[in-house]
């Protein structure tokens, strides 16, 4: 298979302009012709259907949870980056594109890049158009602040909790075009599998999560927008509901998976507590912005953090990277904090935690400087742990938060299936092997509000598309096989809950392909989780029916798929023998414990296509030209 | 850290149309660290193991923002931390012993799908009423072209913030989705963009609020002290107004050729 990437020709400042014209356009009159089916509402999914609803496609749109205003993209915390320049510190485009292809340690497509630091200005003109209350100063103007992997200020937020309000920005489009007859929304409905009929994408199967009846819908062309795979650790920032199953049904029908070892571990998060654990909560990296990171200098030092004089203190980002300091990209901070932990010099329960400390900012800019930029993660800090932050300093550890792997997407954001389209993280998209802060919810709405309802009006226009309905075969076959599937689960009636599989994984992915990976780990993994698939299918317990609510075999179908995508991340973190961003191999490091690339052999993407159950996958591999970045060892002293 | 033993009378129906019943349980050894929901869980996968049927409970992002999570504790919705979603909730507010009652929302508007499950989508079509910004993608003028008070974007970001979760209709009396509907007419009248529709906007969605079978607010206040994000009943006073005005100045748009 070849993977044609579709990247325009000429000078990068010029490729999408250029390619806008030259994509073919569906007649306004035929739009209505045209069903598109969008699975997931979030950032992406819900701008998209939006979008595409307002230029005349009739859209439907899927989401598992009650409301399109439940995707996870809610949960955003810290702030959106644009090229605006408002501040006047020395940011461009070019500026961004520079440091999100830097920040992505050399593994993103330039020109995806490029794109995306060109359009992040007009989703703050539309995201302020909506209505999104964006943080303002005095005079009237909008705010910025910083983020990690950047020296200036580009970040637009609204307060801590600018997900919240961009996904309500989109969700309140998406009920103004669901309202006009535009967009019919399928909540409590979970997408299952692909319909591929002709080689395109035609259509989805989904079981309706309240009566468990599966269905199919037809259509002209897919969307997914279903985020992340950090579940597949278990324990993550994700949403309990947060699965890989919509974008690994349709891998299994044929789309390519690019780089999914590329995972991100977020430095600042609050530490496990127990073992009824549930999830990880995020604390932004803005409060990076004024917050301190450090760990006792002594190892084995007990004592109370402000017991701990400032000569005691090891503020080791600063100390490590003196041009960043605390700001410094979510990988590196990551791995730093891991360091001192394994050195014993950790804080807090069982030694893995170091300190935020924000008592120096408290003393410069006052408690009500402070409670006003970050008071509702402060408090959300002490309703979890019952420590007083303004008071004591955080504990923070890094754990696993967002995944720059996912199904591979060309230049127009369709995968290997024709018709089938990715947007938001559920792609591999744009940032490498690393996500800078505040991109993510950049990528989400630059890919729903401004690519997607260009490109797949060049699929539409271009494509012939035969009449399929209901009684098509594969339709049939598709939806037996989900049904056969779902009965399969509910029929194995072991001794082990889903959960405990689930931890199960999770554990055994966290240890041998989380933070640091090794050669002889992730051997191991390989080895093993194939057996914990086969304990799986033949051991778990799954209550109750499918023709009701059922939560526990909602969980079973998606732990079943995390049990086959968690082998293939071992692999691709086995064969990529370098270390980029994420995705850190100790046996590939410099001196001084920093990532160590080899653009020789591994500047590409890897794609890997499913060959079968119990076959090995097959790498295919988009080589990565870097004509405008030179490429350079990663440096952030 | 000593555990706790609660026990728990939770509210179980199998579906829509079936009777519903509190049935008793216990949680054993449950850490004081451990979320109200972490602690359902741990009910959950006893429950699992004895082959029982787990509670049904929605919830998602487990961190307080997204409003799928919801219930009746002891007869206070989200129970009995003030601006604090159930998922946020940790079980070091209660004592060893205790007795909790768990039940859904209860509203005519929300009717129960299953045990502590309910129907919410209510809320969307009264967002669809007017719940938004008349723009479409693309086109739009540079974000600093209007200036915007601090003081406005600060308390529209204060109504913004509401999550849709239906405490405020489950701790209402009469069962009203005031708060809900005014918080989101308040955070975009607020802003400048959302003058030129403040007046449709305020008859859609108090319209649709009847449609749905909402009751009336008599101003009990119940809503804000349940609300998880802190929003107060002034949002109800502003759609008053707004409802009002509306009432006295909106005429019905003249047909004509050309546009929507």
């Amino acid at each position: 298979m070849d993977l044609i990437s579709r990247i325009p020709t000429g000078p990068i400042r010029d490729k999408w302009d250029r390619h806008r014209f030259e994509l073919k356009l569906v007649n306004p009159a035929n739009k209505r012709k045209y069903t598109i089916l969008v699975v997931g509402s979030g950032l992406a999914g819900g701008s998209a259907a939006a979008t595409l609803s307002e230029l005349g496609y009739n859209v439907k749109c899927f989401c598992f949870q009650d409301s399109p205003r439940r995707a996870h993209s809610i949960a955003a915390q810290g702030g959106i980056n644009a090229a605006k320049n408002y501040p006047n510190d020395g940011d461009s485009i070019w500026r961004l594109f520079y440091d999100t292809v830097k920040g992505g340690d050399f593994r993103a497509r330039e020109a995806n890049v490029y794109r995306l630091a060109q359009i992040s200005v007009n989703i703050i003109d539309q995201c302020v158009a909506q209505g999104v209350p964006f943080a303002r100063e005095y005079g009237g103007l909008l705010a910025n602040r910083s983020f990690g992997g950047a020296q200036v200020s580009r970040t637009f937020y609204a307060r801590g909790q600018t997900g919240q309000q961009l996904l309500l920005g989109a969700y309140q489009a998406l009920e103004k075009e669901i309202a006009k007859g535009g967009v019919t929304m399928f909540p409590r409905t979970e997408m299952l599998d692909v319909i591929v009929i002709g080689g395109q994408a035609r259509g989805i199967v989904v079981r309706d999560m309240v009566t468990g009846k599966v269905s199919s819908h037809l259509g002209d062309a897919v969307v997914l927008g279903t985020g992340g795979y950090g579940n597949v650790f278990y324990l993550s920032t994700n949403a309990k509901g947060s699965n890989a199953t919509a974008i690994w049904r349709a891998h299994k029908r044929g789309a390519l998976f690019g780089n999914p070892c590329y995972t991100q571990i977020h430095p600042t998060c609050i530490p496990v507590s127990g073992e009824y654990q549930s999830k990880l909560t995020l604390m932004s990296e803005s409060l990076r912005n004024d917050g301190r990171v450090w760990v006792p200098k002594k190892k084995g030092d007990h004592r109370a953090p402000n017991e701990i004089t400032e000569n005691e203190r090891d503020y080791f980002l600063e100390r490590k990277y003196p041009s960043f300091g605390n700001l410094a990209p979510r990988d590196i901070a990551s791995r730093a904090a891991k360091e001192v932990c394994d050195e014993g010099r950790g804080v807090g329960p069982g030694g893995l935690g170091v300190y935020l400390d924000f008592a120096d900012a408290i003393k410069r800019l006052g408690e009500a400087r402070i409670r006003e930029r970050y008071g509702n993660l402060f408090e959300m800090y002490q309703r979890i742990t019952d420590e007083n932050p303004y008071k004591i300093p955080m504990r923070i550890y890094p754990a696993v938060h967002y995944t720059m792997g996912g199904l591979w997407v060309d230049y127009n954001l369709m995968s290997t299936i024709p018709g089938l389209f990715v947007i938001g993280e559920a792609n591999f998209s744009d940032h490498g092997a690393n996500r800078l802060g505040a991109s993510a919810l950049m990528q989400g709405l630059a890919d729903g509000y401004f690519i997607l309802p260009y490109t797949i009006g060049d699929y539409l226009a271009t494509s012939r598309f035969d009449r399929v309905d209901a009684g098509h075969a594969e339709v049939g076959q598709v939806e037996r096989a989900v049904d056969q599937r779902v009965r399969t689960l509910l029929s194995i009636n072991g001794k082990r809950t889903v959960d405990s599989f689930h931890r199960e994984l999770g554990k055994l992915m966290w240890d041998k392909c989380g933070m640091a990976r090794r050669a002889e780990g992730l051997r191991e993994a390989i080895q093993r989780i194939p057996l914990l698939r086969e304990e799986f299918w033949r051991d778990v317990n799954v209550p109750g029916s499918d023709a009701e609510l059922n939560q526990a075999l909602e969980k079973a179908g998606r732990v079943a798929d995390f049990l086959e995508l968690g082998e293939l991340m071992c692999r691709d973190a086995l064969h990529r023998e370098e270390s980029c961003g994420g995705h850190f191999r100790e046996e590939h490091q410099t001196e001084d414990g920093e990532a160590k690339r080899d653009d020789e052999h591994f500047a590409y993407v890897a794609a890997w296509e499913w060959r079968g159950d119990g076959q090995e996958p097959c790498l295919h591999k988009e080589p990565l030209a870097f004509e405008n970045v030179k490429l350079a060892m990663r440096s952030y002293k | 850290m000593p555990t706790l033993n609660l026990k728990l009378r939770i509210w179980r129906q199998p579906g829509p149309t079936a009777a519903g019943r509190f049935v008793e349980y216990d949680a054993r050894d449950i850490s004081p660290d451990a979320s109200f929901l972490e602690m359902l869980d741990v009910v959950n996968d006893r429950l699992m193991q004895q082959g029982q049927p787990p509670i049904a409970f929605d919830h998602d992002c487990r961190e307080g923002i997204c409003g799928s999570c919801g219930m009746m504790i002891n007869g206070v919705a989200h129970g009995p931390e003030r601006g604090t979603a159930t998922c946020q909730l940790h079980m070091r507010r209660f004592r060893d012993g205790e007795v909790i009652v768990i039940e859904p929302w209860r509203a005519r508007a929300f009717p129960v799908i299953k045990d502590l499950v309910v129907d919410r989508s209510a809320f969307d079509r009264i967002i669809q009423a007017g719940g938004f910004i008349s723009v479409n993608t693309g086109g739009a003028q540079d974000a600093n072209a209007i200036p915007i008070p601090k003081g406005d974007v600060d308390r529209a970001m204060d109504a913004a913030q509401c999550i849709g979760c239906g405490a405020c209709v489950a701790a209402c009396p009469n069962g009203s989705a005031s708060l809900f509907t005014a918080a989101k007419i308040t955070h975009l009248g607020l802003l400048p963009q959302g003058r030129p529709e403040r007046e449709r906007r305020a008859l859609g969605m108090v319209a649709q609020m009847d449609v749905e079978g909402f009751g009336g607010c008599t101003l009990f206040g119940e809503c804000q002290e349940a609300c998880p994000k802190l929003i107060g009943i002034e949002a109800i006073s502003r759609m008053n107004r707004d409802y009002l005005r509306a009432l006295l100045t909106v005429r019905p748009t003249a047909n004509g050729g050309g546009g929507d």
